[in-house]
């Protein structure tokens, strides 16, 4: 059976001290860190981070119960949390003074709820009665309060990425309110409420805080909202409201997830999917807010992929007991002891393990049939390349019946893809070119991402092994290749000129010369790249391989000579020419020759044999009564040029340029 | 019986008459190679109220011509016989089959004053129509493949069956006065399309043919010109002819007689798309609709396939299909609601090209130029002298004088491999000038009252730059 888990959990895990009785693990959210507190700090506080540069152990006084723990941003100050009136700090810059200090929360008897940093000396404490902004001076052992808040608090979230802390406001504590940070600011959000399904009466707390989390997605900040099924409002199944939070304007309410089952959840993000975990059913969901369905104003979303649970995690035991033959010991996933955080971080306290949640690309192809939206969430994925190429070559080696629509759909959103880049990088040479003084803070350089999938990709993963697997019908060969040639047509992009020859070479190996023919005439086969008329190409062939029939030729092989009017004429037949040559080679060996053989030019070079002759006057004879008849043969070079336009470039063609083209 | 069409009497009374077909004959003479047998070995003959014996004698005659000219060039025999009053076209399309084709010179008739019988002046002008007997054989192998295949199938008998049947109609639509050098070329018109419409085609195509796998080959014509062909040249080149000359005319009278009219057929009830089949079942509801649809023969790999031939029409966008077996009222209906809506779409992105093409090209009705193009090797020709083409009527827009001078020059372009250049000054004013250039051949007809020489020869090459400006012309 083919893989089916599309969630893992990281191969690498931060291991640390599991919590017990002497040990306390705290985990910050803002630099990832997980704290293992031993005996209150007397005996010893490890910090592990997601790189060893973050780690650090150090040793603390008991000075009581630590609630929190966290270090400024650059591990410059730690912040510890004992009571619920103060906070302590203690340096950790060089050559500053140790010794702890405290700050108390201004506001009288409110409780401290939690603190956060949002800089390497700024830090934000959450009170139940407001917020107090402070600046930290580590020389001076003494904090400044910069801004400060009063508002009835439940609860707060903190979302590290984007500096913002949300509040949970009101009885009910359904009226969230966000304030963000920056540079020394606080800024106060446009404060929005959740729907709760059901009005408790009387009023209570009824919106709590493991159903909120907040993250950004696509760039963008959204305030996630659990909402668990009620017997009593028409939701028979729970499910995840998205509200997005911009920084101007208001809070809107913009995406709703359909969960389809009950039960106990937990949210993550990976590569900017939603992830929700059910605990009964040890599985997960993945939701793709970019996906959309048609026709709803506000986006419905049902999971892309049937639930499936994590890929089952082996614990390789550790420490000096282990042996190496020893097996590693399953995990149990899904465990009550999991803790997940945001954006997708996975924590087994009892177990002492940190995991970063991934998501596994290869087994979605499988699991999801509909290769066009296959295709959609693929492209927004960040390790999207070859498995990206394997559809299209998977899509490709089915080769059933009707699968040509499903080719072009794949085919024209890897393109949109690819246009956009160009366009993006385009511009943004142009913005160069005209002078960096105008804005050129303003224009960064296009970043290209897994999903521009290039003409060489598909080339070089997937076309040109397909045209040359065996027991593909050259029918659908060109058929594919022509319809990439009219994707790419259609997003306006320049074809490569190996995607012709491909083109050619079956075309040539299989005879079907008329058909080649008229892709030169209506200049499917050029533009791009001048290339010569096809009489060369048909003449020589017939040169090559004289034995090939070629019925249609009504010309004689002495007739082969090549353009050397303009010198641009010849360097470009020669190109075509090669190809066609190798696929003559191919055709007639039955085996693949190179295509760019060194031979060639030399090739061409032997048939361009012109005779130049003077340029005499013409004949004049009279012929019939009252006629004429000239005969200015010797006007006439006896070199021929036949190339159909080479040169003058797609600009100043007209459209009906096929009309003289034939 | 003489065929004869007076054509033209001028103010002397004098009466021209034009080329017409004598007789025509296929005979084999290996089928009565000894003496008493001879009437076997004629297979055709038409007229065929001719004697037995005079039938006998013409075809000893035609025998003998070949016989006695293949002494002094054994692989290039005869090909006509010029004699006064007619010429004699000789044509060895399969071996040891040969059609024959005399056709009668043109003449004038003088009337004489005293009551005399009028003198008879034949013309000896060059005639374009042996190309007129390969498009005969052409056609016939079209519809019923090769003689060979009739002999193997049922012998002489279903053969000579299938000749009568076949060109007893046929000579009945050859129409020799109005043969010109169109129909030497007997090229295909291309219609001008951009490289994205014609990949959307291109697309299409290869999608129908991928979902209706009975489905062999695929072309596609709009305004009876051609887009895309899936078949050889040769095939498509006598396919267009038959088509553009005799199935579309055949069709085209309903469509013009007007919505209202009787004659117009019952359009199925489609509402969805406006696609009809062309050969086959007229009304795909009616239910005693017959689904016939005619065969044609075309190369293959292995000599000859027979197909059947689906002509489905979308406004002026034809689309015919080529399937290999017997076709059945499914498929009809799933190609109808496959191909129906598609091509309906295709065919106003094309109507629109169309349109756009035209506008640019000028609102002028009379083309500035007068030239007639034809390309050897893809077969593409293109007219702004013949107004409009039908299988009976041949319109032109210039005397016929001048066709016949295009037609000599043709001749003379045929009797030499080198590239050449010939400037013509017709009687009266015109100058025609004809250019072969390689594979090419374009002939211009100007009118310029005392241009010398020298203007006309700029005229045209302005003519090149402008009208085949992505044509490498040498000069």
């Amino acid at each position: 059976m083919a893989e089916e888990h599309y969630l893992e959990l990281s191969e690498n895990p931060v291991q640390f001290e599991h919590a017990s009785s002497v040990n306390n693990v705290f985990f910050d959210e803002a630099n990832k860190q997980v704290f293992a507190v031993r005996s209150g700090g007397a005996t010893g506080v490890v910090v592990k981070g997601p790189d060893d540069k973050s780690s650090v152990a150090f040793r603390m006084d008991d000075k009581g119960e630590v609630k929190c723990i966290k270090f400024s941003i650059g591990n410059k100050i730690l912040a510890v949390q004992r009571t619920s009136k103060s906070v302590d700090f203690i340096n950790f810059i060089p050559d500053y003074p140790h010794t702890e200090f405290s700050q108390e929360c201004k506001t009288k008897n409110a409780s401290i709820l939690g603190f956060c940093w949002t800089n390497w000396n700024e830090v934000v404490f959450i009170t139940d009665q407001g917020i107090e902004f402070y600046q930290v001076f580590p020389d001076k052992r003494s904090l400044k309060l910069l801004k400060s808040q009063s508002i009835n608090v439940n609860w707060y979230q903190y979302c590290p990425e984007t500096a913002v802390i949300l509040l949970s406001t009101t009885v009910q504590g359904n009226i969230l309110q966000p304030f963000a940070f920056r540079n020394g600011t606080m800024s106060k959000m446009s404060k929005f409420e959740i729907e709760l399904p059901v009005v408790p009466k009387p009023a209570k707390l009824s919106l709590s805080e493991r159903d909120i989390a907040m993250a950004t997605i696509y760039g963008q900040l959204y305030v996630m909202y659990l909402k668990h099924h009620s017997r009593t409002a028409n939701s028979p199944s729970a499910e995840v409201v998205l509200y997005h939070l911009s920084r101007e304007g208001s809070c809107k309410k913009s995406h709703v997830l359909k969960l389809n089952t009950t039960g106990k959840f937990a949210l993550n993000i990976v590569d900017n999917l939603v992830v929700v975990h059910h605990q009964s059913s040890q599985t997960s969901l993945i939701f793709d807010i970019k996906l959309k369905e048609p026709d709803c104003a506000l986006n419905i979303h049902q999971p892309v992929l049937p639930a499936r649970s994590i890929h089952p995690y082996r614990i390789p035991l550790s420490g000096p007991a282990a042996v190496p033959s020893q097996p590693p010991v399953p995990c149990q996933l899904y465990s009550s002891s999991w803790s997940v955080f945001q954006p997708d971080i996975i924590i087994s306290a009892s177990e002492g393990y940190l995991w970063y949640l991934q998501v596994k690309l290869p087994p979605t192809v499988n699991l999801l049939q509909d290769k066009g939206k296959l295709m959609d969430f693929l492209l927004r994925r960040r390790e999207c390349k070859m498995v990206i190429l394997s559809v299209c070559s998977q899509i490709l080696e089915v080769g059933e019946k009707g699968s040509l629509p499903v080719v072009a759909t794949v085919f024209d959103k890897l393109n949109q893809v690819y246009k956009d880049y160009l366009e993006a990088e385009q511009s943004y040479t142009q913005a160069m070119e005209s002078g960096p003084s105008r804005g050129s803070a303003a224009q960064k350089r296009p970043v290209r991402t897994q999903a521009v999938i290039d003409q060489s990709d598909m080339y070089t993963h997937v076309l040109s092994s397909f045209t040359e697997r065996k027991g593909v019908s050259h029918k659908f060969i060109i058929a594919v290749l022509m319809e990439y040639i009219r994707s790419l047509n259609q997003f306006q992009i320049t074809v490569q000129h190996y995607l012709y020859e491909l083109v050619i070479k079956t075309l040539v190996q299989h005879n079907l010369f008329y058909m080649l023919h008229q892709f030169l005439q209506y200049h499917v086969l050029s533009d791009s790249k001048p290339l010569v008329s096809s009489n060369q190409e048909l003449i020589l062939r017939r040169r090559v391989c004289g034995s090939v029939d070629a019925p249609h030729l009504p010309l004689s092989p002495s007739r082969a000579r090549l353009p050397r009017r303009a010198g641009y004429v010849h360097r470009f037949s020669v190109s075509l020419l090669n190809c066609v040559l190798s696929g003559v080679f191919a055709a007639v060996s039955g085996e693949h020759v190179p295509t760019r053989t060194p031979a060639v030019p030399g090739h061409a070079e032997a048939s361009v044999h012109g005779q130049r002759r003077d340029h005499r006057g013409s004949a004049v004879e009279a012929a019939g009564s009252g006629c004429a008849q000239i005969h200015p043969q010797r006007r006439w070079p006896r070199q021929r040029v036949c190339a159909e336009v080479p040169g003058r470039g797609a600009a100043d063609r007209r459209p009906d340029a096929v009309l003289h083209g034939v | 019986m003489l065929m004869i069409s007076p054509k033209m009497a001028s103010g002397m009374q004098e009466k021209q008459y034009t080329p017409s077909l004598l007789s025509f004959f296929i005979y084999n003479p290996t089928f009565g190679p000894r003496e008493g047998e001879e009437e076997k070995k004629i297979l055709f003959y038409h007229p065929s109220d001719v004697e037995k014996n005079e039938k006998i004698r013409n075809v000893g005659l035609c025998e003998a011509i070949v016989q006695f000219t293949r002494t002094f060039c054994p692989t290039k025999p005869a090909k006509s016989l010029h004699t006064q009053k007619n010429r004699q076209f000789f044509f060895e399309p399969e071996e040891n089959f040969w059609m024959v084709m005399v056709v009668r010179n043109p003449m004038i008739e003088k009337p004489n004053k005293d009551g005399k019988p009028p003198t008879v002046e034949y013309q000896e002008e060059e005639m374009l129509l042996p190309s007129c007997l390969l498009q005969c054989y052409s056609m016939y192998k079209l519809f019923n493949g090769t003689f060979s295949r009739a002999m193997q199938a049922g012998g002489v008998e279903l053969l000579m069956q299938k000749l009568e049947k076949f060109f007893y109609r046929y000579l009945q639509t050859l129409h020799l006065q109005s043969c010109d050098l169109l129909d030497v070329f007997g090229g295909i018109s291309f219609f001008p399309l951009d490289k994205m419409t014609y990949l959307k085609i291109q697309s299409f195509v290869n999608r129908v043919e991928e979902s209706l796998s009975l489905i062999k080959y695929t072309a596609f014509l709009y305004n009876d010109q051609l887009i895309w062909s899936g078949l050889e040249q040769d095939d498509m080149r006598i396919l267009y002819k038959y088509l553009t000359t005799s199935l579309f005319p055949r069709h085209s009278e309903p469509e013009l007689a007007g919505r209202d009219s009787p004659m117009r057929p019952e359009v199925a009830g489609n509402l969805l798309h406006y696609g009809r089949f062309l050969t086959g079942p007229t009304n795909l509801k009616d239910p005693e609709a017959k689904f016939r649809f005619p065969k044609i023969f075309v190369s293959a790999e292995d000599g000859y396939e027979e197909l059947h031939l689906i002509v489905y029409k979308v406004h002026s966008l034809v689309c015919f299909l080529i399937a290999s077996v017997e076709l059945t009222r499914e498929f009809c209906e799933q190609l109808d609601s496959l191909v129906g809506p598609q091509l309906t779409l295709l065919a106003s992105d094309i109507c629109e090209q169309f349109t756009i093409n035209r506008r640019i090209s000028g609102p002028e009705k009379e083309p500035q130029f007068k030239f007639i193009y034809f390309n050897h090797m893809n077969l593409a020709e293109k007219s702004t002298i013949h107004m409009r083409k039908t299988a009976s009527v041949c319109l032109t827009s210039v005397h016929p004088d001048l066709m016949k001078i295009l037609g000599d020059i043709n001749c003379d372009f045929a009797r030499v491999d080198e590239d050449e250049e010939i400037i013509v000054k017709a009687m009266t004013d015109y100058w025609v000038v004809g250019k072969k250039s390689d594979q090419r051949e374009l002939y211009v007809i100007l009118n310029q009252k005392n241009a010398n020489l020298i203007e006309v020869n700029e005229e045209v090459k302005r003519l090149c730059a402008t009208q085949f400006n992505n044509i490498f012309f040498l000069d």
